[in-house]
């Protein structure tokens, strides 16, 4: 037999590393001690991940809990601190302790001789132990914790550089916006907690628990929608879907690593996992698995069209971000749960690489700009252009990430992407409506990729003249992660080859459908449809996504003149466009000020009058009836000695004459 | 009485006094220690006392039950009128570490206010011997004795200072005061001795059950009142609290801390074996007047703490009002209640003995500025104790994620269960009182300029150390409560 008793290094030293950074960081002063300590921190974990994700491939038995100590226990609330190590949390934390442990990597370069060095590395460290918290945990109050956790560190970090004010107002804004999902998340927790308890005497939180007495709430029923509805809002938050995906963009105020970490590669794919991890409940609500897949959709063209018209090189990748979410919950809501997780995997590859080569170019450009004393904004594609052969590294890298996310074959996005659609269109949930949205987003998507990679790398340079001679390629602890991460992007795939192409190739089985077997296999939907239907849908698609290249390369390249052309022509659909379709200004009059006007009112109308009131009231109340008590206390024994006796007389009476 | 010395020759065991058998044997050599060493040097002596504290910790521990056992592991001797069990195991590992958090304080502390006398540490091993006698006490006259011991040390430990006039009246007021409480207590014993014939807890309990008319007895009443006022003085609750803020204010500080934690323990003990068990047929009665009782000392605490700016009596009228929150479980008196109490006193005692920590290390010489003044912009000049006191006050506040929170969510948990739900509003609403006092004391500390001279906090290690190990137990008890509760579950009868 195979033990499972060390689950609780992989988040332990990351935690630790939090907190000897955040403590004594200040003193310690070096930033290699600093940055080395956080980076083995994170490395540590992987290496433990790595372990136990081995071990579990070879041990026949897939679901293990390791129980660590009782948190509370309240009647019949029992909570415990406890792990879950099946196939799906496994993968998940190879993902968030691989990744992470590259993005510390790069941050040390990254971050080199910012102010806060080290509260940097001790909160990055903290949101892995939470994001590790979140995806280890045995019951649904633990993985709260880490949901919570995660979202503090975002809002920490996207406010890292806290004195300017578009960087707080955005953190803020992160924080609010996921509290609304939190909310729903919560009551759904409740709700479950409560109905399977009292309905069915299931007094439980934990998950596999949950999944084995899920059966009593039957399917379909009202409660189990409720329930998942309620989940799904948690997850929109979280996972920057439609309604609340407006945080995501803004949350690109972070440093680039936080980007890159927290905004692609893990917090926001926790929706995705948390749906994934409440599988069952999910299969049993149809109503609101449509619901998911209509919105993974809807999202994923929404945030693409956005992202078509950006000229931040970040906000591009960060709606992007947002429509890849979308994918991923499209296919959880056609029942793909392991396309799902598959692409949560690529997309963390793919996108993290993305995000660590703009930070790349844009440490360069402000390098550059500042040698300048130009004022440009060196995230602003508009500056930049030719940067290809300035940093060759960066740009292979972010070519080969951008030509997985735009899907074409051989790359990791590629088959993710293409399982996603093709269950979109023939799971039994799905419709080729679904199929049609998604395989017009990855057009969309191709497009804006290739645009920004030409806007960025190719073409004439238009940055400043003086500020050319000082771009220059990034230091190796930059460009070290952006190659390990570029490979991954090509090769991390090849885990997950559709059965119609293994087949074609000879019996290559997909691993990772078989790995994740004993989590979905109960649950994931069967794909009905010919081969045939399935190859012609996938070059359909692919072809969508080389005419999104060619377009780009088009406008952006060969006619450069193209675009001004199109926008004087257009000008309203592009003003829209590039104003988010006014979705930010729309919240802002429905809800933003309305609550606001409301807040004003209740405070000068409702608390200045009638709540101060009270409060003041009785405050000079009891602050009276303390100055009254306390000339009882004159200091003299016996005074004290009488109150004694009178209180003795008192209680006597009190029990003889009662 | 005859009967009861030749019973008890008889029986003699050892194991059920072991723990505190071993911390007098420490104390007694350490007596002997301090004669033999030069004048002015006491580190030695603390450092002893650790390790008899240590000692007695294991020593404590082997009798320990655990859950699931078939076989108890509790001692029982002297003709039944000791029982070491898991309750007076609890009880004593909260007495050993208030004693040994006070310990590890005190060694700079009287260096710096001038009073290096070596017999502190022993008086303190006697104390906490005490103590243990009135929570592994079956019979009255062990508890009266345990206390007794208890309060004579504490007499003494009040008045250190000799020099000192407010150490002085400390030591002269609590003695005072606690001979006349002890008088009734006594008069108490008497009455229900007079009434069953017995002064064993558990067999008072039986021949009261088998005696209905005793019940309304006026001697066993009058027996119950008196006896009730014996133990409400030691945990100071209202109306007999008010030695507490002289004797708090003028008494060492460290011993301030201990009196706060471990004596209110050993009475909350000894208070609730000899009712819940022995006048368990009374229990309408006595839960009548605790219910009042608790209601007037958590307002009387609170209310007066808001008009203190010395803040050793602040925390001494807040030590008043923790007495009637814990008092608040003793009125629910059901399994979540009653290892509430104890979970809350092992709480109580991490981060009541905390905060003291701190005045101690940030009093100068006669302690005059330890007034909300005198922590004016504190939090910025000491960081790292502005953070600690902040921590110990929220948890005092009952704020998650600390040791007050969860003591306060079970004590009240049990209170709503029971069905006292207008107790639980009662208590919550006064823990909402006493944010104003705790939180004044955050706001001078990080909000107003600080006062000239603050060259002044001299860190000492073994207060640093209390301090990380009270911090350590508030958050390991506010985040992880889960295996202490179940240790408190197991230790209730």
């Amino acid at each position: 037999m195979y033990s499972y008793d060390y689950l609780w290094l992989i988040p332990f030293f990351p935690l630790l590393g939090a907190i000897i950074n955040g403590f004594l960081g200040k003193k310690i002063k070096s930033e290699k001690v600093i940055g080395g300590l956080g980076t083995l921190a994170i490395a540590g974990s992987f290496a433990v991940s790595c372990f136990y994700f081995f071990q579990l491939l070879n041990d026949p038995q897939k679901v293990h809990q390791q129980v660590i100590g009782s948190w509370m226990s309240v009647g019949r609330l029992q909570v415990d601190w406890g792990f879950l190590l099946d196939p799906l949390s496994a993968l998940m934390i190879l993902i968030v302790s691989g990744v992470g442990s590259l993005i510390h990597l790069y941050s040390i370069g990254y971050m080199h001789g910012e102010e806060g060095f080290y509260r940097f590395f001790s909160y990055l460290n903290l949101f892995c132990f939470s994001m590790l918290m979140l995806v280890l945990g045995n019951n649904a109050l633990v993985m709260f914790i880490g949901w919570e956790g995660v979202g503090l560190c975002s809002y920490l970090l996207i406010g890292y550089y806290f004195h300017k004010k578009s960087a707080g107002d955005a953190a803020k804004k992160a924080f609010v916006v996921n509290r609304v999902g939190d909310f729903g998340f919560l009551l759904g927790l409740f709700l479950l907690f409560w109905t399977l308890g009292s309905d069915h005497g299931v007094w439980t939180l934990n998950f596999v628990e949950i999944a084995a007495n899920a059966h009593l709430l039957g399917a379909g029923s009202a409660v189990v929608t409720i329930v998942t509805l309620c989940f799904f809002i948690g997850a929109t938050g979280k996972s920057a879907q439609i309604p609340l995906y407006t945080w995501l963009p803004d949350a690109m105020e972070g440093p680039t690593p936080v980007s890159a970490l927290i905004h692609a590669a893990t917090m926001v794919t926790a929706g995705v996992y948390m749906i994934g991890r409440m599988n069952v409940l999910f299969f049993m609500a149809p109503s609101t698995m449509m619901v998911v897949a209509i919105v993974g959709a809807a999202t994923a063209l929404f945030a693409a069209t956005i992202g078509l018209a950006q000229n931040d090189i970040k906000r591009v990748l960060a709606y992007s971000t947002v429509s890849q979410l979308g994918y991923m919950f499209l296919a959880m809501g056609v029942g793909a749960f392991t396309a799902g997780i598959f692409h949560l995997m690529t997309h963390a590859f793919f996108k993290a690489c993305l995000f660590l080569g703009s930070g790349s170019v844009i440490h360069a450009m402000h390098h550059g700009l500042h040698h300048a004393h130009s004022h440009d904004d060196p995230q602003d594609m508009r500056n930049m252009g030719g940067l290809r052969k300035k940093m060759p590294i960066t740009y292979i890298t972010f070519l080969v990430s951008a030509i997985a996310i735009a899907g074409i074959p051989g790359f990791s996005a590629f088959f993710s992407k293409d399982e996603i659609l093709w269950f979109a269109f023939a799971s039994p949930q799905g419709s080729p409506w679904l199929w049609a949205v998604g395989a017009c987003a990855a057009g969309l998507t191709a497009f804006y990729m290739f645009r920004l990679v030409h806007m960025t790398f190719h073409g004439a340079q238009r940055t400043a003249a003086k500020a050319r001679d000082h771009i220059h390629e990034s230091p190796l602890v930059i460009t070290i992660p952006l190659m390990v991460l570029g490979l991954l992007a090509v090769v991390g795939g090849y885990v997950g080859i559709p059965h119609v192409i293994g087949n074609a190739l000879g019996h290559i089985p997909n691993y990772l459908d078989n790995f994740l077997h004993p989590v979905f296999g109960a649950t994931q939907a069967q794909a009905h449809g010919a081969a045939s239907t399935e190859v012609s849908l996938m070059v359909v698609s692919v072809a969508l996504a080389v005419i999104g290249i060619l377009l780009a390369s088009w406008m952006y390249l060969w006619q450069p003149e193209l675009p001004g052309k199109f926008v004087a022509n257009f000008k309203g659909a592009y003003r829209t466009i590039h104003n988010k379709w006014y979705v930010d200004e729309i919240y802002d009059a429905m809800f933003i000020n309305p609550t606001k006007r409301l807040g004003t009112f209740l405070w000068k109308g409702f608390d200045v009058q009638v709540i101060d009131g009270i409060v003041n009231g009785t405050g000079k109340v009891i602050n009276a009836f303390s100055k009254g008590l306390r000339f009882t206390q004159s200091g003299f024994v016996h005074n004290y000695a009488m109150t004694m006796v009178v209180g003795m007389v008192v209680i006597v009476a009190f029990f003889l004459f009662r | 009485m005859e009967n009861l010395a030749q019973i008890a020759m008889q029986d003699v065991n050892f194991g059920a006094i072991m723990p505190s058998l071993v911390l007098v044997c420490f104390g007694m050599a350490l007596l002997l220690v301090t004669v033999f060493s030069p004048r002015g040097k006491t580190t030695h002596v603390a450092y002893l006392s650790i390790l008899a504290l240590v000692v007695t910790g294991i020593v404590s521990l082997a009798t320990w039950t655990p859950a699931g056992s078939l076989v108890g592991n509790w001692q029982e001797g002297f003709g039944g009128s000791v029982r070491l069990d898991n309750f007076a195991t609890f009880f004593n590992i909260v007495f050993l570490i208030a004693a040994g958090l006070t310990i590890l304080m005190s060694d700079d502390y009287l260096k710096r206010e001038e009073y290096p006398i070596g017999e502190y540490y022993p008086l303190i091993l006697f104390t906490t011997a005490g103590a243990m006698w009135m929570a592994s006490g079956t019979d009255l006259m062990t508890i009266f004795l345990g206390l007794e011991v208890l309060s004579i040390s504490l007499y003494v430990l009040a008045g250190f200072f000799r020099r000192q006039e407010r150490s002085n009246e400390a030591g002269l007021k609590y003695f005072l005061l606690g001979a006349f409480s002890t008088g009734f207590l006594l008069y108490g014993i008497a009455l229900i001795y007079g009434v069953t014939g017995t002064t064993k807890v558990a067999l008072i309990g039986e021949i009261l059950a088998n005696n209905p008319s005793l019940l309304t007895n006026t001697m066993t009443l009058a027996g119950m009142g008196l006896m009730s006022i014996g133990f409400l003085f030691k945990i100071a609750a209202a109306p007999f609290h008010m030695w507490t803020p002289d004797v708090y204010q003028g008494a060492p500080t460290p011993i301030t801390a201990f009196m706060s934690a471990g004596p209110k323990a050993a009475a909350f003990a000894a208070f609730l074996r000899v009712f819940v068990i022995g006048l368990a047929g009374l229990q309408d009665q006595w839960t009548s007047l605790l219910w009042i009782l608790a209601v007037l000392t958590m307002i009387v605490g609170n209310v007066v703490a808001i008009y203190q700016t010395n803040l050793k009596r602040m925390l001494a009228y807040s030590s008043i009002a923790h007495a009637g929150y814990a008092l608040v479980g003793m009125v629910a008196a059901n399994a979540i209640g009653l290892s509430g109490i104890l979970f809350y006193m092992l709480a109580y005692t991490f981060m009541n003995l905390g905060a003291f920590a701190i005045l101690v290390l940030a009093g100068k010489k006669g302690e005059d500025n330890l007034t909300l003044d005198g922590f004016a912009g504190f939090g910025f000049k000491r960081p790292f104790l502005g953070v600690a006191m902040s921590i110990f006050l929220l948890s005092l506040m009952g704020i998650p994620p600390t040791a007050g929170f969860t003591a306060k969510f079970y004590i009240f948990a049990g209170a709503v269960e029971a069905g006292y739900i207008w107790l639980a509003i009662i208590g919550v609403l006064n823990s909402a009182v006493s944010l104003y006092y705790y939180l004044r004391v955050m706001v001078y500390m990080y909000f107003r300029d600080p006062a000239e001279d603050y060259g002044w906090v001299k860190m000492h290690a073994g207060a640093v150390l209390s301090i990380v190990v009270a911090i350590i137990g508030v958050f390991y008890l506010g985040i992880i409560p889960g295996a202490v509760m179940e240790f408190a579950k197991l230790a209730i009868f």
